[in-house]
């Protein structure tokens, strides 16, 4: 699915009521569109976190509105019953550790998310074959995540974020425990990714090296969002 | 969909196994122990079958001959004999006592057994693995294999030596202790038969007060002395029924007419069951239910621990979109998988190991089944607080921050 990414308006998330209530996001406006990557940096505490969250429907902006291509799923309140469904089908995660599923293998670990959609067992595997072929982990298919490298690790967790083909993909410090290679070859596959399945990736990170490869950044400060053009720059 | 829980039983089955055996081992200990509740009421009912009878004539308000000592005057047969309905009627004493056996001695109940004919005779035991039934009035024995005597061996009963001419099988007291069967006389001497000493002292009392040794009155104290040492009581009169006579209606009969107190089998098997053994499957009971809370806080505790080294993932899980049901359909179908490579070790830990037990442990097949069912059911009950805890999990704790 492609559609037109995901945008924010006047997002805000609120914590606390009347004298005592604290902002954690204010007014913040994003537009991602499909196939693009971009970086949302800012140091510990700015509101990363509670804006992924918002983002990921894990909990209740306080205002605002967001559309998920061509859907808008928030307008001051959800406008989908089901935020399971919706971070399933619609949002595709990947975390700074790759939180792979231990018991399950490679393959299932990624096709999982078809198979709670209620794809066919074999028709699932098929997806995340194909997508595990995309990103170079195909002969590593049957190994268990214990058996995987860091690097492996983090691209099998990319294919699962992207095989319900969701229009936005929600990175959390995807680079943070690799070295500056590998966090390139992530964010080289983010981008592949990004184009050729059409999706709106967020990077969120405070990674030096990976920042200067985006070509749009959003910067978040106390709760406050500003853009800014990136140098966009080639991957070594 | 992919079983998440067989996966997960899979990658760690090492933990799972070994929790299952030491689990196992629990409820195997657990079965064992309906099983001698079950051995205890199959002792009972085995001693009414054995004894071939349909009514136990007793001491008058007494819930004799084996929840209480009972005592009747061994002539007391006659009279019931000629009741109506009534085809045999059989003294019967039973004596519970160490049977000395070479340097060693054995538990046993003594049965003096009346003279008569096998099968017609109730009392007698009803067949034979080894030998011969007694044929002679005095000093024969027939004994169950579980005492350890042989044909042929010679076991001391007080001061008299018995020659075993039979062997029997599942001849046992409501205690389980194996039975001798020896003739009548012999028991009833048996039960009063006191050391040389206690008998001189007897007599030497009885010598000694005037009114037994009255110099006018000859062979009055002779008479006494003889009275004092023999034995004219029974424990129990054994009555068979004639065919088409109600046990409750010739029962009827006797207490009316002889005021004696007479058990049917029923009656029999109710004072065995809910009063002789009351206490015991009391205090079995209180053994399963500690034995069923242990299991479960085992069970809940396992289940909780593995589910607290999941709760990464199960937050994850929830982030991406699976379904509460999902999580605690895995966790439930953990716990029963627990429970039932629990109860597979524990049946066969059982199995081996009841043939094992000095009493006899019985296991029946409905008590498989129903603990079975109730392992699951615990197993599903102590999985709720590990279910409770997963979907407690915030799915935003798998974003950091």
């Amino acid at each position: 699915m492609s559609g037109k990414g995901i945008r924010i308006e006047g997002l805000s998330k609120r914590f606390g009521k009347g004298d005592t209530a604290v902002y954690a996001l204010k007014d913040v406006n994003m537009q991602v569109a499909p196939g693009e990557v971009v970086g949302l940096v800012g140091p510990s505490g700015s509101g990363k976190s509670t804006l992924l969250k918002c983002l990921g429907a894990v909990i209740d902006p306080s205002d605002g509105r967001m559309t998920l291509g061509n859907e808008v799923i928030y307008d001051g309140g959800w406008q989908v019953r089901d935020l399971r469904a919706l971070r399933r089908d619609k949002i595709g995660f990947v975390f700074q550790s790759p939180y792979l599923i231990p018991f399950l293998d490679v393959t299932d670990n990624v096709a999982l998310l078809p198979m709670l959609a209620g794809v066919a067992n074999a028709e699932a595997r098929a997806k995340a074959l194909e997508l595990l072929t995309a990103l170079d982990v195909q002969h590593r298919v049957h190994a268990m995540p214990s058996q995987l490298s860091g690097g492996e690790q983090q691209r099998v967790a990319i294919a699962r974020g992207l095989v319900n083909r969701p229009p936005v993909i929600l990175a959390d410090e995807p680079t943070a425990p690799l070295d500056s290679v590998r966090a390139m070859a992530v964010i080289r596959i983010l981008n592949d990714m990004a184009r050729k399945f059409e999706t709106a990736i967020i990077v969120v990170t405070h990674d030096e090296k990976i920042i200067p490869t985006f070509k749009r950044i959003y910067h978040i400060r106390d709760g406050v969002t500003h853009e800014e053009a990136g140098e966009g720059r080639e991957f070594e | 969909m992919i079983s998440l829980a067989g996966r997960d039983i899979l990658h760690a089955w090492g933990k799972f196994v070994f929790t299952g055996i030491g689990l196992g081992l629990l409820i195997g200990v657990t079965l064992v122990m309906a099983g001698v509740y079950r051995g205890m009421v199959d002792d009972g009912k085995a001693l009414l079958d054995n004894s071939g009878a349909d009514l136990w004539v007793v001491q008058k308000d007494t819930l004799g001959p084996y929840a209480e000592s009972s005592s009747l005057n061994d002539d007391v047969y006659r009279a019931i004999l000629a009741m109506p309905g009534v085809s045999q009627a059989a003294n019967v004493t039973y004596l519970t006592m160490q049977v000395r056996k070479g340097e060693s001695d054995v538990r046993t109940m003594v049965v003096g057994i009346a003279p008569g004919a096998l099968g017609a005779t109730p009392g007698w035991p009803p067949y034979l693995v080894a030998g011969r039934q007694i044929t002679r009035g005095h000093y024969e024995a027939v004994a169950d294999i579980a005492t350890g005597f042989k044909l042929g061996d010679r076991l001391a009963i007080r001061r008299n030596h018995y020659t075993v001419v039979g062997l029997t099988r599942r001849m046992v007291s409501s205690s389980g202790d194996p039975m001798v069967f020896i003739p009548l006389k012999d028991a009833q001497e048996a039960q009063f038969l006191k050391d040389n000493d206690a008998i001189w002292q007897s007599r030497r009392r009885t010598e000694a007060n005037p009114a037994f040794n009255r110099p006018g009155v000859p062979g009055l104290l002779d008479a006494v002395i003889a009275s004092q040492s023999t034995n004219a009581f029974v424990n129990a009169v054994l009555v068979t029924l004639k065919p088409g006579h109600a046990p409750d209606e010739v029962a009827e009969s006797i207490r009316r007419w002889k005021r004696l107190t007479v058990y049917t089998r029923a009656q029999m098997e109710g004072i065995l069951i809910g009063k002789l053994i009351a206490t015991s499957s009391k205090q079995i009971g209180m053994f399963l239910v500690i034995l069923a809370i242990v299991s479960a806080a085992i069970v809940a505790f396992i289940i909780y621990t593995l589910t607290m080294d999941k709760i990464r993932e199960i937050a994850v899980l929830k982030l991406i979109g699976t379904r509460n049901r999902t999580i605690a359909a895995m966790i439930m179908q953990q716990a029963l998988a627990l429970g039932v490579i629990g109860f597979v070790v524990g049946k066969i830990t059982a199995t081996f190991s009841a043939p094992l037990f000095p009493k006899h442990v019985l296991l029946m097949p409905f008590d498989s089944i129903a603990g079975f069912f109730a392992v699951l059911v615990i197993c599903v009950l102590a999985s709720l607080v590990a279910i409770r805890m997963a979907l407690k999990v915030d799915p935003a704790e798998a974003i950091g921050g």
